[in-house]
């Protein structure tokens, strides 16, 4: 009975967001307001059960300090009742960081909203910086220097090194180079053409899995 | 009107009804296509095959419930191989939705088909963990420092599988399924390239081709899309007849797929048609007036 309810709500949610296809309509609405407010809600439960309470709260000891009795002492309670320094006090400046980013809603001090924004800027762009570098730089040169011993590697050297002549406008595409950039031009129309396929396939995949369920699942029209 | 003019402003609700019955009808009648393993699929299959009793698979879940009609049937396949094959599955997820979809793949594949399985020493949920890539960073070194417990909240130390592990090296290989960041290339950059460890990838065929490029030196395989995962099964059921008779989603699909992909290449080249014509016939117009000479 559960799922024939579940499934039955299911089914109206998959007609009201496929209703759009025809034109706007006020089920489609709801169904997409309904979708937004339930991804929020998730994803704000998720984010404070896996990062705020075990990392903030807990780590620091304000749990413990609030009362729960199942949680160990924090870095509050070794600091103040032990007097030991304790590296979790560390999650503090993340904290301090957090609010920080939170006091854009403030327009009087949104600025100090930047210094998170660098922090993090900062930090992504140093881990970035070598493994960039590592893998899509220096290894992906490496996978380019093939022995011309078959079609494949053929077609291979000389899509990536026509693609990046296409790319290189320092000089006039002109003459020999011209052809070559303009070799360079139909790799990329065909590498264009094959996203768009995957594109295609990928959003079939879900029209299928969707009518699917509305027939198979929800219907039972499909043995 | 022409013919021509009229498919130039056809509705496109039209172009969607004829869509709609290209997938509906194939899906009604259960029609589905042979597959057969593409290299860079069969190359994850081998990989798998190879692999001694008892070897460590990690595997992510790093997608969400909007990509699991694409995403899911690699995961089943996968865990069908890895469990017939006595592999230790480490399944963790990158994604917080990830975390549900674990536990429906244990239920459904693991304790529903391999019942003999014991949770703990033959298969463990690591659960969702934030960072991102960051996490996969900090795994590389040390996996106990961000992975305490496992998802029910059993000391680390106290899953008899997890004793030996250590970081990303202990793994034979890493298998992340994903339809977004973080989720393959992520695992690729940041896991397999600076721990060397072999990293083979599912992905949304959204994704995919941004992924070939890392084929197959970075990347053992990759199975892209529904028809990757429809591969993934028909090497399964060729290596393992027995599973023929267990569900296979993706061999399933790709008979709608092929109907609605000839639908839209005919869509295309009429529409194609239809532009040149009407270039060709408003050539002729300006001609005739004398605009053009």
């Amino acid at each position: 009975m559960d799922s024939v309810f579940s499934n039955t709500l299911a089914a109206i949610l998959t007609i009201g967001i496929i209703s759009f296809l025809y034109k706007d309509n006020p089920l489609y609405k709801f169904c997409e307001s309904l979708f937004i407010g339930v991804s929020a809600g998730y994803w704000f439960v998720q984010q404070y059960y896996a990062n705020l309470l075990p990392k903030l709260f807990d780590n620091l000891g304000i749990t413990r300090l609030l009362g729960a009795e199942n949680v160990a002492d924090g870095a509050l309670q070794n600091l103040f009742v032990r007097g030991q320094w304790d590296e979790n006090l560390l999650y503090l400046i993340a904290g301090i960081l957090g609010v920080m980013m939170l006091l854009r809603l403030v327009p009087q001090i949104g600025w100090m909203s930047r210094w998170p924004m660098a922090f993090i800027v900062g930090s992504i762009a140093g881990l970035y910086f070598i493994t960039y570098f590592q893998s899509n730089a220096m290894r992906q040169m490496q996978n380019t220097i093939l022995p011309l011993n078959s079609f494949n590697n053929l077609v291979l050297i000389v899509g990536t090194v026509t693609g990046i002549i296409y790319f290189y406008f320092s000089k006039e595409h002109k003459g020999a180079f011209g052809g070559a950039a303009r070799v360079g031009i139909y790799f990329l129309m065909v590498t264009f053409g094959a996203s768009f396929g995957y594109t295609v396939m990928s959003r079939m995949s879900l029209l299928i899995g969707r009518l699917d369920f509305l027939f198979g699942t929800w219907l039972g029209l499909v043995k | 009107m022409s013919f021509f003019e009229t498919i130039a402003n056809i509705d496109r609700r039209v172009i969607f009804l004829f869509i709609g019955f290209a997938v509906i009808i194939p899906v009604l009648l259960s029609f589905s296509c042979t597959e057969e393993a593409s290299p860079i699929v069969q190359a994850i299959f081998d990989k798998i095959e190879s692999l001694p009793e008892g070897s460590k698979v990690l595997m992510s879940f790093d997608y969400g419930p909007s990509t699991v009609p694409e995403i899911q049937p690699m995961i089943d396949a996968l865990l069908r191989h890895c469990c017939e094959k006595n592999l230790r599955i480490y399944m963790m997820a990158l994604w917080g939705t990830g975390h549900n979809l674990i536990s429906e793949s244990m239920v459904d594949i693991i304790e529903h088909e391999f019942p003999h399985k014991v949770y703990g020493v033959d298969y463990v949920n690591l659960g969702y963990k934030a960072g991102n890539q960051g996490l996969i960073n900090v795994i590389l070194t040390d996996m106990k420092k961000m992975y305490t417990t496992d998802a029910v909240g059993t000391e680390i130390d106290a899953v008899p599988m997890m004793v030996d592990i250590r970081n990303l090296k202990s793994f034979d290989v890493i298998l992340s399924l994903g339809g977004g960041f973080p989720g393959v290339k992520e695992w690729v950059l940041f896991g397999g390239d600076p721990g060397n460890v072999p990293v083979a990838g599912g992905a949304t065929a959204v994704s995919a081709p941004l992924l070939y490029p890392y084929y197959p030196r970075q990347l053992l395989g990759l199975l892209g899309g529904i028809k990757g995962a429809a591969e993934y099964e028909s090497a399964l059921i060729k290596g393992y007849p027995k599973f023929k008779t267990h569900s296979h989603p993706g061999i399933d699909m790709m008979g709608p797929q092929t109907v609605a992909h000839i639908v839209i290449v005919i869509f295309i080249v009429i529409g194609n048609i239809t532009f040149f014509v009407a270039r060709r016939k408003e050539g002729d117009e300006r001609g005739e007036r004398g605009i053009l000479k």
